[in-house]
C-alpha cells in the first residue's frame, strides 16, 4: 500500500488556544481509520484544516506527496478531498438531485447537463435515495439528509473522504445502515478517515485507530488495542478507571 | 422544454419589437418617461445579478453609472461615440476589479458601508479633479443622439442583461450560484472558486451600470458630479431589486416599473415632500415585502393551493 495523506507537525492556534498541537500521522491508500476523542479535542479542527476550511497555523500536510496546506477548500476539493459536516449541510433550496449535481459539475471529472443527471441518480441510488432527485433537499429527513450528504461527496470521487460524526444521531437501524453504506466505500477502496463517537461503529469500520487528547494525539494503533491503552482510557473515563 | 424555451425566446422578441416600435406611436414625454424607465430597469437587474445570488447588499451602483456618465463628458469630443462606450466599460471594469479584489472578502454590514463610501470617494475625487486641474466643475456634453436612440440603445442594453442573466441560469455557473446564496462552505468544498465567481459577476453587473451611465449622460446635456453621482440613484436601483426580488430573473423589473411610475409622478405633484415621501416608500417596503413581491406572490400561492 501507498501512502496517501501525510500530516507532519500540524498545529492550529486560535489567539491564545492550541487546539491541534503538532498532530503527525499518515493514512494508507484504501485505510478507514476513525479520528477519537472527548469533545473538544481537536478531531474537527484536523478535518477542517485536511479539507482547507481551516488554514493550519503551522505543520504540513501531504497529499499524494503533494503539500495541500495553505491552499483553499475548492482547490484542495478538486485534488480529491471531499467531506460530510458534523452539522448535516443541506442546499436546501436546491433540489436532492442538484446537491449531488453541484459536487459532479464542479468536481474532478465536471459534468454537466444529462450525464450529470444520470450520474447524480446513480450516485442517490448507491445511498439509498433512488428516484428522490426532484424532491426538494429541504424537505429531507435527518438521516436522508445524511445520506444526500453522502452522496455529494461521493459524487466528487474522492480519493479521500471526510467524515464527520456522520452516524451521529441514527437510531439502531439506521446505524446499521450507515456502516453497511461505509463498508461499501471501503470495498470501492476509497481511504476514510472518521470522526466519530459510536464505538460500534469504530470496532465494526476501522482497523486502526488515532485518539486525540487536548490538541495532542496521544494512542495510535489498531482499533481494539488502541481501545485498550491506559492512556486512551484515563482521557475519556479519568484517572480511577485507568 | 426546447419548445417551451423556444416560445418563450419568441415572446421575448415580439414585446422586445413592440418596445422598439415605441417611438413611432407615441409622443417626446412618453420616450422620455421610457428612457427612465428602461434605465431603471436596466440598473436594477444589473444589480439583481451580482446581489440578488450572492446577497451583498451594494450602494456602488452611482458609482459605477457616474463614472460612465462622466467619460462621456470627458470624451464625447475627442473619440467617435461607440469608442466612448467601449472607454466607459473599460474603465468600469477596472474600477470593479480593482474594488471586487479588494472587498468581497468584506461581509455583510461592512460591504454595504464600503461600497456607499467609494461612491462618495469618486464623486469627490472627479470634483477634486474638475476644480484644480480643469478648473472647471460641470461639463457640457453636445452629441447627436436623439432620445429615440438612446432609448434604442437602453433597450439593447436591457435585452443583453437579460440574456445573459437568463443564459447563465442554464449552465453550471448558473447551479454554483445557487449553491453560494445557500451556502458557501458547501459551495467551496464541491470545488467552487467562489472568491473569482462573485468577482466575475461584480464586474459584469458594474459593466452593465457603467453603460447605463454612458448611454444616458447625453440626455442632460450639463453634467457634474453632484448629478451623476447623486447616491438617490443608488437606493432606488436597490429599493426597486427588493421590491421584485432580486433573486429572480423578472423580479427587479416587476419592481422597477411601479416604482419609477410612482416616483415620477411624486416629483410631479409633490416636488417639495419627494424625498419624506421616498423615505416612507423605503421603510414599508422593507417592512411589509422584505422578500419581494414574486417570493410573497409565490407563498400566497402556495398556501391557497395547499387549503
Amino acid at each position: 500500500m501507498s501512502e496517501l495523506l501525510a500530516l507532519s507537525g500540524l498545529t492550529k492556534r486560535f489567539g491564545g488556544l492550541t487546539a491541534v498541537n503538532a498532530i503527525s500521522f499518515s493514512l494508507e491508500r484504501g485505510e478507514v481509520v476513525g479520528l477519537l476523542g472527548p469533545n473538544g479535542s481537536g478531531k474537527t479542527t484536523v478535518l477542517n484544516m485536511i479539507s482547507g476550511f481551516l488554514p493550519p497555523t503551522g505543520g504540513r500536510i501531504a497529499l499524494n506527496g503533494e503539500a495541500i496546506s495553505g491552499l483553499g477548500p475548492n482547490r484542495i476539493a478538486r485534488k480529491g478531498v471531499a467531506r460530510t459536516f458534523q452539522l448535516v449541510r443541506a442546499l436546501p433550496s436546491l433540489t436532492v438531485g442538484e446537491n449531488v449535481v453541484t459536487a459532479l459539475a464542479f468536481g474532478r471529472r465536471t459534468l454537466w447537463g444529462k450525464a450529470a443527471h444520470e450520474a447524480a441518480q446513480a450516485h442517490l441510488a448507491a445511498v439509498g435515495l433512488a428516484g428522490r432527485a426532484d424532491q426538494p433537499a429541504g424537505a429531507l429527513t435527518y438521516i436522508d439528509q445524511k445520506r444526500m450528504e453522502l452522496a455529494r461527496a461521493l459524487a466528487a470521487e474522492p480519493e479521500l473522504l471526510l467524515l464527520d460524526e456522520w452516524l451521529a444521531g441514527l437510531n439502531p437501524a439506521e446505524l446499521r445502515t450507515g456502516i453497511d453504506l461505509i463498508l461499501s466505500l471501503k470495498e470501492r477502496g476509497i481511504t476514510v478517515l472518521l470522526v466519530e463517537h459510536v464505538m460500534d461503529a469504530i470496532r465494526a469500520l476501522c482497523g486502526r485507530a488515532i485518539v486525540m487528547n487536548a490538541g495532542r494525539k496521544i494512542a495510535d494503533g489498531p482499533t481494539a488495542e488502541t481501545l485498550r491503552d491506559p492512556e486512551v482510557v484515563r482521557a475519556y473515563l479519568g484517572d480511577g478507571h485507568a | 422544454m426546447t419548445a417551451r424555451t423556444l416560445i418563450g425566446l419568441l415572446v421575448a422578441g415580439l414585446v422586445l419589437a413592440a418596445l422598439a416600435a415605441l417611438p413611432f406611436f407615441a409622443g417626446p414625454y412618453a420616450v422620455t418617461l421610457m428612457i427612465g424607465m428602461t434605465g431603471y430597469v436596466v440598473l436594477a437587474t444589473a444589480w439583481g445579478l451580482f446581489s440578488g445570488p450572492t446577497r451583498y447588499v451594494s450602494l456602488a451602483t452611482v458609482a459605477f453609472f457616474g463614472i460612465g456618465a462622466y467619460t462621456v463628458g470627458v470624451l464625447s469630443e475627442t473619440l467617435p461615440y461607440p469608442l466612448v462606450l467601449l472607454v466607459a466599460a473599460l474603465i468600469g471594469l477596472a474600477v470593479a476589479l480593482v474594488v471586487g479584489l479588494s472587498t468581497l472578502r468584506l461581509a455583510g454590514v461592512y460591504f454595504v458601508i464600503f461600497t456607499f463610501g467609494l461612491a462618495e470617494l469618486i464623486r469627490q475625487l472627479v470634483t477634486w479633479y474638475e476644480v484644480n486641474v480643469t478648473g472647471t466643475l460641470g461639463r457640457y456634453i453636445f452629441l447627436p443622439v436623439t432620445p429615440e436612440g438612446i432609448y434604442w440603445q437602453l433597450l439593447a442594453l436591457a435585452a443583453a442583461t437579460f440574456l445573459f442573466s437568463w443564459g447563465i441560469g442554464r449552465t453550471r455557473w448558473g447551479l454554483a450560484l445557487k449553491v453560494i446564496g445557500d451556502d458557501e462552505v458547501v459551495a467551496s468544498h464541491c470545488g467552487i472558486d467562489i472568491t473569482r465567481l462573485k468577482l466575475a459577476l461584480f464586474a459584469v453587473s458594474a459593466v452593465i451600470i457603467t453603460l447605463v451611465g454612458a448611454i444616458q449622460a447625453p440626455r442632460w446635456t450639463y453634467i457634474e458630479p453632484s448629478i451623476v453621482f447623486n447616491p438617490t440613484i443608488s437606493f432606488l436601483t436597490l429599493i426597486m431589486a427588493l421590491l421584485g426580488g432580486a433573486d429572480r430573473l423578472w423580479g427587479p423589473l416587476l419592481g422597477a416599473i411601479p416604482l419609477f411610475l410612482l416616483f415620477e409622478w411624486l416629483s410631479a405633484n409633490f416636488p417639495n415632500h419627494y424625498p419624506i415621501i421616498l423615505g416612507l416608500v423605503f421603510i414599508a417596503i422593507v417592512f411589509l415585502l422584505p422578500k419581494g413581491v414574486l417570493a410573497a406572490v409565490e407563498s400566497r400561492l402556495r398556501k391557497g393551493g395547499a387549503r
